[in-house]
């Protein structure tokens, strides 16, 4: 319970695990506020993805803590759903974090990622191993965003599709 | 790209349920109001704060100018982009005399550049590009303080203004650049130009983390937005300048586009559409940036800008302004 106490905001939590994943400077910047708005087709895509491929009826959003809404399926499980499944250990690991907070919580669910575009999902369950791995993963976001200046920018792949492409590149 | 709208003509901008519309004595047409990033407003308009909240959830930014086309003042909607830690870091830039110091000269030295530029394919104003070189050769490592670099950069001021009377028409000669009041076509026209490139620049900085109010070369008393006078200096040759030049040498705008009163010469509504259209075409024509590897619009190099500065700021990567190299 007590690495979950200094943290409030579970959402923005998880979204920096699934950056640690992808890239360690995008999670500083995105740590200090420093965000742009992505008018990229992909985010566009990404949203009305997730607003049209599962109806509404279907969940019911729980409010955890007066803080963060998480969509939980009628059957029980919590989702996210996601464009591709090029950044799966990120996607896994931010929902994997989600099982955990509910866990401290001593709600079980179970998770899945929804890849609507690929017909796939996949179903996840909170292993000793998963729960390690978060620990670690909360202790690492803490070293990095704690440095006064950013990891430097390194080109990969998923530069040319990342919000901070101009940021970074430019 | 996200537009620019000019409301030149006078009228009402309304919200009618989930539309913005401007409504002239003519015609009634609705705002694309998703696609816009700023609406600039010349005309006499008259808008109620049920138009504002909406413009405002979209974070549109208004710009306002007086009747004579100068800039008047900004309405901006409450911001998404803020983070403490960009803001204190740009104040401690401020507050720290060299590191202060080395933005301001980054801004000159960025202006004096594109100055040069302008003139380089000259061959009128070949004197005028030497002495301007001589000038910065001779200044540029003599600064101690801000007061000496804004000497230097006034001093190539007026040798750069001097040489436009070389290669425009004469109709525009110049004897000085005077700011305010402009009391002959060519100084309405450049404090015109100056006038929108500081509010689109203002635009940016507003899409970003940075503070407008904190700047480097201008003290920030000076003007409320003073950091976009900073980085306004980059720009105005670049952008404004080459827009005048154009105008002019292609007889677009001619001294029938002026009108004068007691105090002011000025641009009137036919010579501000003119000018506006050129400007905007200017802002989105694009250049292909090699780092990049993407095509970027001068509106764009405006943001990147920006983007350097906060990388500046948070010791991410030393700022070097650009200089244009197409
Ligand atoms: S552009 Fe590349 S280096 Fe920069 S934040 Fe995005 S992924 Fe990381």
């Amino acid at each position: 319970m007590e690495d979950i106490q200094e943290f409030s905001e579970v959402k923005f939590q998880g979204i920096k695990i699934n950056y640690l994943y992808i890239c360690k400077r995008k999670l500083w910047l995105f740590s200090k506020n420093i965000t742009f708005e992505s008018t990229s087709d992909k985010v566009l895509l990404g949203k009305v993805l997730h607003e049209y491929s599962y109806p509404k009826e279907n969940t019911k959003e729980v409010l955890i803590d007066n803080l963060v809404m998480i969509d939980i399926l009628s059957d029980g499980s919590i989702r996210e759903v996601k464009y591709s499944s090029k950044m799966k250990e990120a996607d896994i690991m931010q929902v994997v974090y989600y099982l955990y907070y509910l866990k401290q919580k001593g709600i079980q669910k179970q998770g899945i990622i929804n890849y609507p575009k690929e017909k796939r999902k996949e179903v996840l369950e909170l292993t000793p191993e998963y729960k390690e791995k978060v620990k670690q993963a909360l202790k690492e976001i803490e070293e990095i965003t704690t440095k006064p200046i950013p990891p430097p920018a390194q080109k990969q792949k998923i530069c040319k599709s990342c919000a901070y492409f101009e940021f970074c590149w430019g | 790209m996200q537009k620019s709208l000019y409301l030149t003509s006078n009228g009402r901008l309304r919200r009618h349920e989930n539309t913005l519309y401007f409504e002239t004595e003519v015609e009634k047409r609705s705002i694309d109001i998703e696609n816009v990033e700023q609406i600039h407003i010349f005309g006499e308009v008259d808008l109620n704060t049920k138009a504002l909240n909406y413009i405002s959830q979209y974070g549109i930014v208004l710009h306002f100018y007086n009747y004579y086309g100068f800039y008047a003042g900004s309405f901006l909607p409450r911001k998404k982009n803020v983070s403490g830690d960009v803001v204190v870091r740009q104040a401690l830039h401020y507050l720290d005399r060299e590191k202060r110091l080395f933005l301001a000269y980054c801004f000159v030295e960025s202006a004096v550049y594109h100055m040069m530029r302008n003139l380089r394919e000259r061959k009128e104003a070949e004197a005028f590009l030497i002495a301007i070189e001589d000038e910065w050769g001779k200044g540029r490592f003599n600064i101690s303080n801000i007061a000496e670099l804004m000497g230097l950069e006034g001093r190539i001021r007026n040798i750069y203004y001097q040489s436009f009377n070389q290669f425009l028409p004469e109709d525009f000669a110049m004897e000085k650049r005077e700011k305010r009041p402009p009391t002959n076509p060519i100084n309405a026209l450049i404090s015109f130009g100056n006038s929108l490139i500081y509010s689109h620049t203002l635009s940016q900085i507003y899409q970003t983390q940075l503070d407008p109010t904190i700047s480097f070369l201008h003290e920030p008393s000076e003007k409320r937005f003073s950091l976009s006078l900073d980085i306004s200096e980059i720009f105005k040759p670049l952008i404004v300048d080459t827009v005048i030049f154009k105008l002019l040498n292609n007889r677009q705008i001619s001294l029938e586009h002026f009108d004068e009163d007691l105090n002011y010469c000025y641009l009137n509504q036919e010579g501000k559409k003119i000018f506006i259209k050129e400007f905007q075409s200017k802002l989105e024509t694009t250049v292909r940036h090699r780092q990049l590897n993407r095509n970027v619009s001068y509106k764009g190099f405006i943001r990147l800008e920006c983007y350097k500065l906060i990388k500046h700021f948070i010791g991410d990567q030393v700022y070097s302004p650009l200089k244009a190299w197409w």
